[in-house]
């Protein structure tokens, strides 16, 4: 069973006060080191695994990295507490980033990655969460996370909890109709502790998503459906921070964070075949030179 | 006592199926106008890329949305042409079951699934990846035929007869490499299973990806003094109820193998035929009812003893069981 690590715990605690107390340039610079470090680990992980979806995850690891260091209330050595708020991830493809975040705030230690999908591992491929301290549910198939969500939302108001839900999900993964039942669900029922953040790198499995089976306008799609909308550079990492503080409308929150898939390495950025391409050994170290020079 | 499992494992040339699938699927489109391809944003995976290349307007692709995908073969099959819907196993069957079932089933049109990747193929990709209740699932639907190739030749087979069956079929197209099973100059005929070995101890009837390894156990069980015969049953519905009722009457125990849970699948159908017309003890291989842990392909398939080595054990049990 992974256990709490300490060291990383104190690290994480240390970042989220300096998020919280430090002075804007500051803060981004912390976030930025943060995130930066995680892309870095998700390189190492996939190349040591051999397997894994580098673009998608460095597309959103600036999204996980706000999340865990500035706006959801969880707590590593209890991560079960009944009134933590959720957190889904959606895009479950991108279990290495989500892993990485998490050994990264002391759910378990980073040491534990360099097991990510080898046999008996607790990292599987996809996210368990009979395995994973941290994970909510267990995701893979695209299209689950939003109705999941809508639950746990529906949930922590009946149990008059203060607790809120966070759901990423791919822009690709929004062709499934699942999500628009969620949304409308949502929309309805005017969940104001639901916040979905799109990670719209623009890119799916194969090909461009407008290319594909267009999503746009997605703004106004859910606006229709009843959600506060706000769209932001989803590498910045004081936007997206923004973005989560605004306050709620009564309604359920969307964010879409606009960004680019393989971020960060120049020859994976908003290239289609780095969705689960593996780097050999010399581009695995061309990408962490650039990553940390 | 029959001795201890000896010899060795045949290896040489393997085949991932899905090549035989898209050569054989652009084959038919050439020569017949109504063939198109639907897909869900598994262009590579479904290794449709030359297809696209020659057919840009007949391959249709939905995005990411297998229930999407169901209907609209249904309504291509209406219209006049014969959809060939592509997509990895798990989504096709899992997500669009019932679209399945009532689109294309209970309406009867003529349509073919092709599980891409089916079985455990995706290895560390974990569960929500892996194919095991298919067989289960689509053989519970009336109507609908199900074939799961052993090899590259039988995918071509499979792929030819299905063009001509106007009806709905799922094809499993396998992505984890299997050695050639099927003897040159062998067609692939729906509802008959093919004979690999003869041997009238015991019966090995597999699919897929055991075959190859149900071939290599009866090699290792000859060692023992254990003559097993050896069944392709590609056709998991209907199944070919004859070539059963000999094996249940001749030989003096079944052993049934193949890449999906236990429950419900290929060696279900073998017991439900066997209990009710010639009862004879059986051993079912597979999965047994519980999520894969995390591991490759090959680490799964010897996790949870489907090997040849653990076909022959179960097969040596009901030889010894008898001969006790
Ligand atoms: C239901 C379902 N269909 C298909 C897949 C295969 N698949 C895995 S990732 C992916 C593309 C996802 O694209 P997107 O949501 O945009 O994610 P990102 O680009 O951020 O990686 C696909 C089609 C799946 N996991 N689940």
């Amino acid at each position: 069973m992974l256990q709490v690590d300490r060291e990383e715990l104190g690290r994480w605690r240390a970042l989220r006060r300096l998020v919280e107390t430090a002075d804007p340039p500051t803060r981004a610079a912390a976030l930025r080191a943060a995130a930066d470090r995680s892309r870095t680990v998700v390189i190492r992980t996939i190349r040591t695994a051999g397997m894994g979806h580098v673009g998608g995850d460095l597309s959103v690891i600036d999204i996980l990295t706000c999340l865990y260091a500035a706006v959801l209330r969880v707590d590593p050595e209890r991560a079960g507490w009944p009134d933590r708020d959720r957190f889904i991830l959606s895009k479950g493809h991108c279990a290495a980033a989500l892993y990485t975040t998490l050994a990264h705030s002391g759910f378990f230690p980073p040491a534990a990655l360099s097991t990510f999908m080898a046999p008996l591992s607790p990292l599987n491929g996809h996210p368990d969460r009979n395995k994973v301290p941290g994970v909510e549910t267990n995701t893979g198939p695209l299209g689950h996370g939003l109705p999941v969500g809508v639950g746990a939302a529906i949930a922590g108001r009946l149990a008059g909890s203060s607790r809120r839900v966070y759901v990423v999900l791919g822009d690709g993964e929004l062709q499934e109709g699942s999500n628009w039942e969620a949304a409308m669900a949502a929309g309805h029922r005017d969940l104001d502790n639901l916040t979905a953040v799109v990670d719209r790198n623009r890119l799916q499995q194969g090909a461009r998503t407008e290319a594909t089976n267009r999503l746009e306008p997605l703004a106004g799609k859910w606006r229709s459906f009843g959600w506060q909308v706000s769209e932001v550079d989803g590498h910045d990492h004081l936007a997206l921070l923004a973005a989560f503080a605004e306050p709620g409308a009564g309604r359920p929150r969307c964010v879409i964070a606009n960004t680019v898939k393989g971020k960060g390495v120049s020859f994976m950025e908003d290239r289609v075949e780095w969705h689960h391409k593996v780097p050999s050994a010399e581009q695995a170290e061309a990408a962490l030179l650039e990553l940390a020079p | 006592m029959t001795g201890p499992l000896t010899g060795a494992v045949a290896t040489g040339e393997t085949f991932d199926c899905r090549v035989a699938f898209a050569e054989e699927l652009c084959a038919l489109a050439r020569a017949d106008e109504r063939v198109v391809a639907v897909c869900n944003d598994s262009v590579g995976s479904s290794n449709l890329g030359g297809f696209a290349a020659e057919f840009p307007d007949r391959l249709i692709n939905v995005g990411i949305a297998e229930q999407d995908m169901v209907g609209v073969a249904a309504g291509l099959a209406g219209g006049g042409f014969v959809p060939f819907v592509c997509g990895a196993a798990p989504f096709l069957t899992g997500r669009a079951l019932e679209q399945i079932k009532a689109d294309l089933a209970y309406s009867n049109v003529h349509a073919v699934l092709c599980g891409m990747s089916p079985g455990m193929a995706y290895g560390a990709l974990g569960p929500t990846h892996h194919s095991i209740e298919d067989l289960a699932w689509l053989r519970a639907i009336a109507g609908l035929t199900v074939v799961v190739p052993a090899d590259p030749v039988q995918t071509r087979g499979a792929l030819r007869w299905a063009l001509g069956h106007r009806g709905p079929v799922y094809l499993r197209i396998g992505r984890h490499k299997v050695p050639a099973v099927t003897p040159p100059g062998r067609d692939f005929l729906v509802g008959r299973a093919d004979t690999l070995v003869e041997g009238d101890d015991v019966t090995i009837v597999a699919a897929g990806t055991l075959v190859s390894r149900a071939v290599e156990a009866a090699a290792l069980l000859s060692g023992s003094g254990v003559r097993a015969r050896v069944l392709n049953m590609a056709t998991v519905k209907p199944l070919d109820e004859a070539a059963l009722f000999a094996a249940a009457t001749h030989t003096h125990g079944i052993v049934t193998a193949e890449e999906a849970t236990v429950h419900g699948g290929l060696g279900a159908a073998v017991a439900e035929f066997v209990v009710q017309h010639a009862p004879v003890p059986m051993r079912l291989l597979g999965v047994p009812g519980v999520f894969a842990p995390t591991g490759d392909t090959d680490f799964l398939l010897e996790h949870f003893g489907l090997t040849a080595r653990g076909i022959a054990t179960a097969a040596l049990g009901l030889a010894d069981a008898r001969r006790a």
